[in-house]
């Protein structure tokens, strides 16, 4: 699973690439297909509002993606600003409950051989399964008065998130001998105490790939915020981006600018993790 | 003795607490009342009982009943294409290539980024009369001495509005399938390959005798979160289209939103269950259907 990605095995001696022709036929595709679309967003986020005007492929005359960049910064009083904190908060406090509550049900689920265990393998697929009812959830926040809030915003992903994520440590789990438990238990270390200074610890390499899937995941979250957290006070990055596109119908440099700013994390994030990000989207799909 | 001790107190069920009060709070208890509130014209305080009035609102309406079909549509369309087009591409790159890494790393971009910044951006790229798509499609005409214009990608008040969404949704998710695929194929021993070949079996052979029936687990994932995914789809087609022209490419997920915007909270409701049951409906006889294959093999 370590050689899925940019790093192809050393040959054999007797094993030949092929041709080059199909190397170049390939990348070309793949230029027209996924490069073009990003490079257009990246081009004509870089030019000025009539030079973006005509939707062209062309360089800009005067790169002025700064410029741009400042002035989406500052419209609507600094809306993306709030925006940025409000997503990255959501972000951060979604994937940190999420981690630590699924982690401990997958133990539960894995190790347990109880009927609780039964129901709770039931509700995991169900809500892998079943669409959430929506508005009902606003009923039940709003009796909870945490609807529109960050606190509600959070349960919410935390809530969707979670039957992926218990799934994913579920079959972690079991890759870790039962045998531990027994020695810790001989020295009398039990239940919450022997997760969290045992087990949890050794399920480093899927907290990983669940915590940077469940960011991906959580920040480019559109309809949740949508349902359950309207209005003005807690504005996030893709609302912002959504209802930006009327008032930018003309502007579509600041459209993209728009576009390029809010991908810019998500970039970043696969710079630096393509690999751990791979292995922990396939890890929980196939068996074996 | 030690087994006892454990089942008591090594696996405390208040492991399963903190997870299991935010399922029942945030997804059981509401699912369960939307059986309730769908019988009902109600504004989040009061309710009055109807019945199944909104039920009978939801298959009246043509504007309404468009979409199941569109949200079947979309489900199947998104994930053939996706099972197919990411099984050729998995067996391709996982060829000796020299940018094989760089090849996969860009297909599986796409994955990464947000739904609605992709949706707006392949809505501008296919405007009908200002899009890049569509100038590329004229001039190309112009230049073998045709004068047309490209469709009306997003515009046009038949199938290819839904059709065209459902081409982007492939665009961003196809790496995930392929991501999939190259794990599974990773796992077929590569001395059935050399043993086949040794044996004089063709390439086209060994796809079709070895790769195809051994891939199946990973093609049944595939075909299972395509299509739950397809079925539940909302953003993309909201960013794209917003279920427009008129009510051409709306999806459940889209109805029911505007009918929750429109206040009419109990049809939205209904439209809930309904997609429910869609849901369940279809996916649970496929994936006891694709168990079963994979346990016959």
């Amino acid at each position: 699973m370590t050689t899925l990605l940019n790093r192809p095995k050393k040959l054999k001696s007797k094993q030949k690439y092929r041709s080059l022709w199909v190397d170049f036929i390939a990348v070309l595709v793949v230029f027209a297909v996924f490069i073009a679309p990003l490079s257009f967003i990246i081009i004509n986020a870089s030019k000025s509002s009539r030079d973006a005007f005509l939707l062209n492929f062309h360089f800009p005359k005067k790169w002025v993606f700064w410029d741009n960049l400042k002035e989406i910064w500052s419209s609507q009083d600094h809306i993306i600003w709030r925006a940025t904190v409000t997503t990255l908060l959501i972000t951060v406090l979604s994937v940190t409950v999420l981690i630590v509550i699924s982690g401990m049900a997958g133990y539960y689920l894995q190790r347990a051989k109880t009927k609780l265990a039964g129901w709770g393998q039931f509700a995991v697929l169900s809500a892998l399964i079943a669409p959430p009812a929506l508005v009902p959830t606003i009923w039940v926040m709003q009796k909870l008065h945490i609807y529109a809030t960050i606190t509600g915003i959070v349960f919410i992903e935390v809530t969707y998130g979670m039957a992926f994520a218990v799934l994913l440590f579920r079959n972690f789990m079991a890759t870790i001998p039962k045998e531990l438990d027994e020695a810790a238990i001989m020295d009398g270390c039990e239940g919450w105490r022997l997760y969290f200074r045992i087990i949890f610890p050794l399920l480093r390499p899927v907290t990983l790939t669940i915590g940077i899937v469940t960011s991906v995941a959580v920040f480019n979250d559109f309809s949740n915020p949508l349902y359950f957290l309207p209005g003005n006070a807690h504005p996030t990055l893709q609302l912002t981006l959504f209802n930006f596109q009327s008032q930018y119908n003309t502007s579509w440099n600041l459209l993209f600018t728009d576009i390029l700013y809010i991908t810019f994390i998500p970039l970043v994030a696969f710079i630096f993790f393509n690999r751990k990000i791979v292995e922990g989207m396939t890890a929980g799909s196939v068996k074996g | 003795m030690a087994s006892k001790r454990m089942s008591k107190s090594a696996y405390p069920k208040t492991l399963l607490l903190p997870a299991g009060v935010l399922y029942l709070l945030f997804f059981f208890i509401p699912t369960g009342i939307s059986f309730f509130f769908s019988l009902t014209r109600w504004n989040l305080q009061d309710w009055k009982f109807i019945g199944l009035e909104n039920y009978r609102t939801y298959f009246d309406n043509p504007n309404l009943r468009v979409g199941f079909i569109n949200t079947f549509l979309y489900g199947v369309s998104t994930s053939i294409i996706k099972v197919v087009l990411g099984l050729l591409i998995a067996n391709f790159l996982t060829t000796r290539l020299r940018t094989r890494g760089f090849l996969r790393s860009t297909i599986f971009f796409p994955t990464l980024l947000s739904t609605v910044g992709i949706g707006l951006t392949f809505k501008v790229l296919l405007d009908p009369f200002h899009g890049p798509v569509n100038a590329g499609i004229t001039a190309a005409l112009h230049w073998v001495s045709i004068t047309a214009f490209g469709p009306g990608w997003l515009t046009d008040s038949n199938f290819l509005p839904l059709f065209t969404i459902s081409l982007v949704d492939v665009w961003k998710g196809v790496g995930f399938a392929t991501l999939i695929y190259i794990a599974g194929l990773a796992t077929i021993p590569k001395d059935y390959y050399e043993a086949a070949s040794v044996d004089g079996a063709s390439k086209r052979n060994q796809f079709f005798s070895i790769t195809l029936p051994l891939i199946r687990p990973a093609m049944f994932s595939v075909i299972l979160l395509s299509f739950i995914g397809g079925l539940r789809s909302f953003d993309l087609i909201w960013a794209m289209t917003g279920g427009g022209p008129g009510f051409v490419s709306d999806v459940m997920g889209s109805i029911n939103y505007k009918q929750y915007q429109a206040g009419f909270y109990g049809i939205s409701t209904a439209g809930n269950v309904i997609l429910l049951l869609f849901v369940t409906a279809l996916v649970v006889p496929l994936s006891r259907f694709l168990n079963r294959m994979e346990v016959e093999n």
